[in-house]
């Protein structure tokens, strides 16, 4: 390249003795060696046994219950009239009984699970309206195109919250009962603190406005519900007015889309400040009063409740304790392998000679 | 119009004219140049005096490149998949996953156009300086230089008088452009008289006048029309294999691309008829199951382009310009004699310099130095010069003190005067066609056509018989001390045919003679019957050359001179008449004895073509020499030994059998070869062998070989520039190829190979997973990361690792590289990457995909935060599987990078600092609530990446990435270990002794074999005629020089050391000890 340089002289052009130049930045140059490698391999089984059986051990602490009620029990009944759409504001109820027989210690946490309902297609997925949830005026009345075709409602108002997402809102309600010996009694759940704090405080806002005398229902006036709603977002927790709208805690759980189409959201936590709950969920058996709103029988779903203790490790999920128990013992077959295989052909450093 | 002007003597004058190209082009304008050359150019913008060969300027730049990168397949490929994002319905990635680095991509390359436009613009201008294509019309040549342009009579009578030369008027017609350097054709018409113009009246560009103070002349070409331009245009672009490896594999990539979203597309429209439309009611769709597969079938376009990804090719240029820059920068490829650096003339071949199969070399001024050094002697039958003390020749007051010689006694016989040992010399000063230069009082110069002769009249001075100058029609010696001059009657000069040269001179005493030196087997033929008695000088490589002597009876002189007279003067077979007269009189020689002239081998030479054949490297010589001269070099170049048989092939139009006979052959000499079958034989092994060549030449004969070949090197600072010009990669010295192949071709290919691998690995596996998330989300085309991460993931969070990755990493460091020349091999066998290579990185990466797919859902599935909330949401998931593949990603570069600097240290964990420090940003309440749509991840990376069973995730993802790649990586070095991997262990347990320099790379083995059997010899002289005709002519001798300052000193000049007649001793300067 012959650039110019001020030392003109006789080696002007003679290019610079740098290590970078010359390529002999000092550097470390790894082998994968007998001593490297197999040790650890050998460490690598250890550790991933050793984890393995701590998992195992955690997940096996935990518990978990499902009862599917899609059609179990007095919901059959139910499932058969959501199957007619004319039915869709016909309130239904049913009651689906269960047994606890070993004590959930610890929090519990109570989740509606939904099987083959496809939270995760790009469509719907994409099919909602952020600025509008994070209480923008602005998208409050004017929705984003995203949320087609769940804009405008059949007057002409923009929906708020518009989009097939929310549209969709799953809106079951249930009642867990605890039937002992001393009678039958509602087992307390929070129904609030079930949303991630970044989506309850950042993401999710009522529109503002100017004058903090309004109601939410004026705040929302000139947009309408979603289609499929029986209730107006600023109504949907009749007992807490301030868990209504956007910062509803069970539309903002929902509106966290599923990566996978069978998933479960939580409803609510157990409340362990009453007896007999300040340990748990005692053995003994139990009911779900539902109240049956959400049509599953479309798309072939199923709809279920989930009672689950967690630990450290989150909920009961026995994939990975088991998969790095089999991968420590992959890991320490192979280990072995390769050391037989060093110590008949490259111990000696044969293979290594010319 | 340029008479009215006001002449401007200044050295920039452009001269603006009309061009049309019926070439009849008035002369506007005379130019001026004073001494060196000046910048000419006709342009047919007319107050323009600026050459434009810069393709933009300003204002045209960026639609003019926009306009020229779109042509590229890959930018319009992409351009196409922003059209497709557009469509709202197709659009699975919002714009800016294309945009961004469509537009990096775009202003890179741009960035990169623009500089190289400026810097071939300054270049042009550079050789403008240089750049000459003119009519001579007079000048002052006093002496000759190596190719002799004369000026036609009627114009040299302008003088350099501005006065005359403004009132010129005439008109030139000339041939078109073209690219035969030795001939013009043309015609002069000054004031109604024709006059011819042919190649001895025109300057060509790139040429440089020596010895001329000035000269006037009118520009007839300029720019591109020039001969050497219209030579150096490159009619091929080359591309190296690997170039069109990558557009199969690329087509390959497409049509699987297209197969992957066709079965997704399928995918789609199952899962639309048997579920979609029942989940209608919760998504309208609109469409019916066909359609929407249409349209997913577009989608996952768009989604899967990554396989091809953009930042391919901009990384591989990027890579082909560092390990070129690497070349420029390497000292141990500066030859600081003539300071000249190592030079990549292109930026894009570098990867094949690892995969030469065959070189082809030039042999003078390549192997060779091209500096002829008088070695020995042999007068009246006895020989000098057998190595023994070096001769002092303090004695003479006019000896070249450069000048070597290692025999006494020759000095010893000349001075007692030895009348056959002073005849020999004698003959030696004045049987040539040197011009000596006489700058001061005994600081003698010659100027010599062919190094031979400088030697040999050098030789002759420095044992006391000093030429010192000449007329046309005398010269003048200095005989011991003593002034002699010699009428000089004839000059018989040297061709190619004759191989031999007679001056015929009258002595002080009346004496006619005829000296004659000549080829060794042509001067036999023509010696006095009775006489015959000389030394051989076999075996050493040398070039013997025979000199003879006659006395010639005054009267017969008479006649020939006579008869000489009216073959010159004859019109047409001039040539064949003087050649008879020629014969006739050279004959019945008496020989005086016989020079052994060597043309040295430069340094390294032998040693570097056996590291070569070490290498696997075939090395055929093309040399337009004799067999002989040709055999010699193959012998001191160690590519001939005793024990090899010897194959020749004489015959002609036996293409295959001559490849066949050749590639079985160990080594390859040809000889007699021309410059255009120098090429043709290029592209015969091109066309047969299908292997990658190499060709290496330093002259304007090489320079068809140059543009044939693979690769083509020039060795520049010997011969001129255009071998250089035309070439790929140039420096000084025949033995840097080694370490242009062996270290620098070896790394490249190394790296070029390893960069593509891993690059269609983390592409691969990057696009697979979103392959299997099809099956999970209803081939909705839905991606599984974030669509950021899809956007920076080649361009931010992996590209700087790979980019060291494929600039610092060696396998082996350069001394080993020399210690084991084995390890070049692969590289020519494709080894490193290969279709096979591909189809197991696509393995590969299948295999990576599903464990960073399925293992994070298997983990994830149904599983909740540690505090009872969600975690399997979309958001989570996402970032979790992104985190997954670019921690796998990175550790499959650390496993691939055999090289740990600190900058591959700071690249990869600085990417990945880069990669959280992004990810908390993006999903930072601030980012969502500035720009709500385009950050909707807000808070993931803090609710997700504080779960433990995240990290535990990650962790499992990793080990089964990574482990079965090391487990078989060290399977196979222990089972199948390479060369390299025995290098590398080799290398390692010496580490420590490298690091302390104690272990010296190991002088090659020189074998010293040199056969004695067969005398071997050759004459020099063989590259163009002679300066008889001017010695004889006078023109340039006719009146004295002015006396105009000299613009530079000879001496410090760096054509001086260009000059054959100085002899150089060949060590090279030391370089001074490295600093810490």
């Amino acid at each position: 390249m012959g650039k110019a340089k001020a030392n003109a002289g006789p080696l002007a052009r003679r290019p610079d003795n740098s290590a970078f130049k010359q390529q002999r930045l000092p550097a470390w140059s790894p082998m994968l060696t007998a001593q490297t490698v197999l040790p650890f391999f050998y460490g690598m089984a250890i550790v991933c046994v050793l984890l393995g059986v701590w998992l195992l051990v955690t997940v096996q602490n935990t518990h978990e219950l499902k009862v599917d009620y899609t059609h179990a029990g007095s919901c059959d009944k139910c499932f058969e009239k959501r199957k007619d759409r004319a039915n869709a504001n016909q309130s239904c109820n049913c009651t689906v009984v269960f047994n606890i027989e070993n004590t959930f210690k610890g929090d519990v946490f109570f989740y509606y699970g939904l099987i083959n309902f496809h939270q995760n297609l790009r469509q719907y997925m994409d099919s909602r309206d952020d600025g509008q949830m994070i209480g923008r005026n602005k998208n409050l009345k004017n929705p984003s195109y995203y949320c087609e075709p769940f804009i405008k409602d059949k007057n002409g108002l923009p929906i708020a919250p518009c989009g097939a997402v929310a549209n969709s809102m799953f809106n079951d309600s249930f009642t867990l009962m605890y039937h002992s010996a001393a009678g039958s009694r509602v087992v307390p759940l929070f129904r609030k603190g079930i949303t991630w704090y970044t989506d309850k405080n950042v993401k999710f806002r009522n529109p503002q406005v100017e004058n903090k005398t309004l109601t939410l229902a004026q705040v929302f006036e000139g947009t309408g519900q979603p289609l499929y709603w029986q209730k107006p977002v600023y109504d949907l927790d009749p007992w807490d007015r301030n868990n209504n709208g956007f910062i509803n805690e069970d539309l903002i759980v929902w509106m966290r889309e599923a990566a996978f189409p069978n998933f479960k959201k939580l409803y609510g936590v157990l409340n362990r400040a009453i007896e007999p709950f300040t340990d748990g969920l005692p053995a003994g058996n139990y009911s779900v009063l539902i109240s049956y709103n959400f049509p599953v029988e479309y798309f072939q779903g199923r709809k279920e409740v989930v009672l689950s203790t967690v630990s450290w490790f989150g909920g009961q999920n026995n994939f990975l304790p088991v998969a790095y128990l089999v991968t420590g013992c992959l890991i320490l077959l192979l280990a072995v392998i390769l050391t037989a295989v060093w110590w008949k052909f490259g111990k000696n450093g044969r293979n290594m000679k010319e | 119009r340029a008479n009215d002007r006001e002449l401007n003597l200044s050295y920039k004058y452009s001269v603006s004219t009309g061009v049309d190209y019926s070439f009849q082009t008035n002369v506007y304008m005379m130019c001026v140049c004073v001494y060196v050359v000046c910048m000419l150019y006709m342009f047919s913008c007319v107050y323009d005096n600026a050459i434009k060969t810069s393709k933009y300027n300003i204002f045209t730049f960026l639609p003019l490149n926009l306009f020229e990168q779109f042509q590229r397949l890959a930018n319009a490929y992409f351009l196409f998949l922003l059209c497709l994002q557009s469509i709202p319905e197709v659009s699975s990635l919002p714009w800016y996953t294309t945009v961004v680095p469509l537009v990096l991509v775009l202003s890179m390359t741009m960035a990169k156009d623009g500089s190289d436009d400026m810097v071939s613009s300054t270049s042009t201008n550079y050789s403008i300086k240089t750049a000459l294509f003119l009519i001579l019309l007079s000048s002052s040549s006093r002496e000759t230089n190596l190719k002799v342009k004369q000026a036609l009579t009627v114009t040299g009578k302008l003088e350099d008088s501005v006065e005359k030369l403004a009132n010129f008027n005439g008109e030139v017609r000339c041939e078109p452009p073209n690219n035969r350097l030795d001939k013009f054709t043309g015609t002069l018409t000054l004031k109604g008289e024709t006059y011819s113009l042919d190649n001895e009246r025109i300057l060509l560009r790139g040429c440089t006048l020596r010895n001329t103070q000035w000269c006037f002349g009118l520009v007839i070409f300029g720019g591109p029309d020039t001969k050497l331009m219209q030579n150096c245009g490159r009619t091929t672009f080359k591309r190296t294999s690997i170039d069109r490896l990558m557009n199969v594999l690329v087509l390959s990539i497409f049509g699987f691309l297209m197969i992957m979203c066709l079965i997704l597309a399928i995918g789609n429209g199952i899962w639309e008829y048997q579920e979609g439309s029942k989940f209608a009611a919760f998504l309208p769709k609109g469409v019916n199951a066909p359609f929407s597969a249409f349209l997913t079938f577009w989608s996952y376009v768009i989604i899967l382009n990554t396989v091809v990804p953009i930042s391919l090719y901009v990384s591989v240029e990027i890579i082909r310009l560092g390990n070129s820059f690497y070349i420029n920068w390497d000292r141990k490829m500066y030859y600081p004699k003539n300071d000249t650096p190592a030079e990549a003339r292109t930026t894009t071949l570098n990867e094949e310099l690892g995969q030469i199969k065959y070189i082809f070399s030039d042999k003078t001024g390549t192997l060779t130095q091209n500096v002829m050094t008088f070695n020995k002697c042999s007068i009246n039958g006895k020989a000098y010069g057998e190595k023994t003390e070096k001769v002092d020749f303090s004695w003479n007051n006019l000896a070249d003190p450069k000048f070597c010689f290692h025999d006494n006694s020759l000095v010893e016989v000349v001075r007692e005067g030895n009348p056959e040992v002073q005849a020999f010399f004698r003959l030696l000063s004045l049987c040539h066609t040197v011009m000596p230069e006489e700058k001061k009082e005994g600081e003698l110069y010659y100027q010599a056509q062919s190094p031979d002769e400088g030697a040999l009249v050098t030789a002759a001075r420095n044992f006391g018989f000093v030429f010192r100058s000449r007329t046309p029609e005398s010269i003048t010696v200095v005989e011991m001390g003593e002034l002699v001059t010699y009428e000089l009657l004839a000059v018989l000069d040297f061709n190619n045919v004759r191989k031999r040269m007679s001056v015929i001179v009258r002595s002080p005493e009346g004496k006619l003679t005829l000296y004659c030196k000549g080829a060794d087997t042509i001067i036999f033929e023509r010696l006095n019957p009775s006489c015959s008695n000389l030394t051989e000088f076999a075996g050493e490589g040398l070039r013997t050359l025979a000199l003879a002597y006659k006395d010639i009876d005054p009267e017969y002189m008479e006649d020939w001179k006579l008869r000489h007279h009216v073959a010159n003067t004859a019109m047409d077979e001039r040539e064949e008449k003087l050649d008879a007269l020629y014969e006739e009189i050279e004959k019945g020689l008496l020989l005086l004895g016989s020079t052994a002239v060597e043309d040295k081998l430069q340094d390294g030479v032998p040693q570097t073509i056996e590291q070569l054949s070490k290498a696997d490297i075939k090395i055929w010589v093309l040399t337009g020499d004799k067999q002989e001269t040709a055999e010699n070099i193959g012998y001191s170049c160690n590519m001939l030994r005793e024990e090899m048989n010897e194959v020749f092939i004489v015959s002609k139009d036996m293409e295959i059998e001559l490849l066949r006979t050749a590639c079985m052959c160990q080594t390859v000499i040809c000889c007699r070869v021309t410059p255009l079958q120098k090429a043709q034989v290029v592209e015969l092994v091109k066309k047969y062998k299908q292997a990658v060549t190499l060709a290496i030449g330093d002259g304007a004969n090489d320079v068809s070989m140059i543009k044939a070949a693979h690769i083509g090197v020039g060795i520049s600072g010997q011969e001129g520039m255009q071998a250089v010009l035309s070439s790929d990669y140039s420096f000084a010295q025949f033995r840097y190829l080694q370490r242009l192949l062996l270290v620098h071709g070896r790394w490249s290919y190394l790296r070029m190979c390893k960069f593509l691998r891993y690059f269609f690995y983390k592409n691969f596996t990057f696009t697979f997973v979103h392959f299997w998330y099809g099956f999970f989300c209803g081939f909705s085309a839905q991606t599984v990361f974030d669509e950021w991460f899809i956007t920076l993931f080649n361009l931010v969070y992996t590209a700087l690792p790979v980019l060291s990755l494929s600039l610092f990493d060696q396998d082996v460091n350069d001394w080993w590289s020399f210690q084991y020349p084995q390890l070049y091999t692969p590289g020519q066998l494709n080894q490193y990457f290969s279709k096979r290579a591909f189809v197991y990185t696509v393995l590969h990466s299948g295999y990576s995909s599903l464990v960073l797919f399925f293992i994070p859902w298997a983990a994830m599935y149904d599983t909740v935060r540690d505090d009872g909330k969600e975690i399997v949401d979309y958001q989570s998931f996402a970032l979790l599987a992104q985190t997954c593949l670019l921690i796998a990603v990175s550790i499959q570069l650390g496993l691939d990078t055999h090289y740990w600097t600190a900058m591959n240290q700071f690249f990869l964990w600085g990417s990945l600092s880069v990669y959280f420090a992004v990810i908390f940003t993006m999903y930072s309440n601030g980012m969502f609530l500035t720009l709500t749509s385009s950050f909707p991840f807000i808070g993931t990376a803090r609710n997700s990446l504080n779960q433990p069973n995240v990290w535990l995730t990650m962790l499992l993802t990793s080990v089964l990435c990574v482990l079965p790649v090391v487990a078989y990586r060290f399977l196979r070095i222990l089972l199948w270990p390479t060369i390299n991997d025995k290098v590398r262990g080799r290398g390692s347990t010496h580490l420590s002794l490298v690091r302390q320099d104690k272990v010296l790379p190991p002088t090659p083995r020189r074998v010293q074999a040199r056969r004695t059997s067969t005398r071997r010899s050759g004459y020099a002289f063989s590259h163009a005629q002679g300066y008889g005709d001017l010695v004889t002519s006078g023109k340039f001798l006719r009146r004295t020089p002015k006396s105009r300052p000299a613009l530079f000193s000879q001496t410090d000049s760096p054509l001086a050391q260009t000059q054959p007649q100085f002899y150089r001793t060949i060590s090279e300067r030391e370089e001074p000890p490295l600093s810490p």
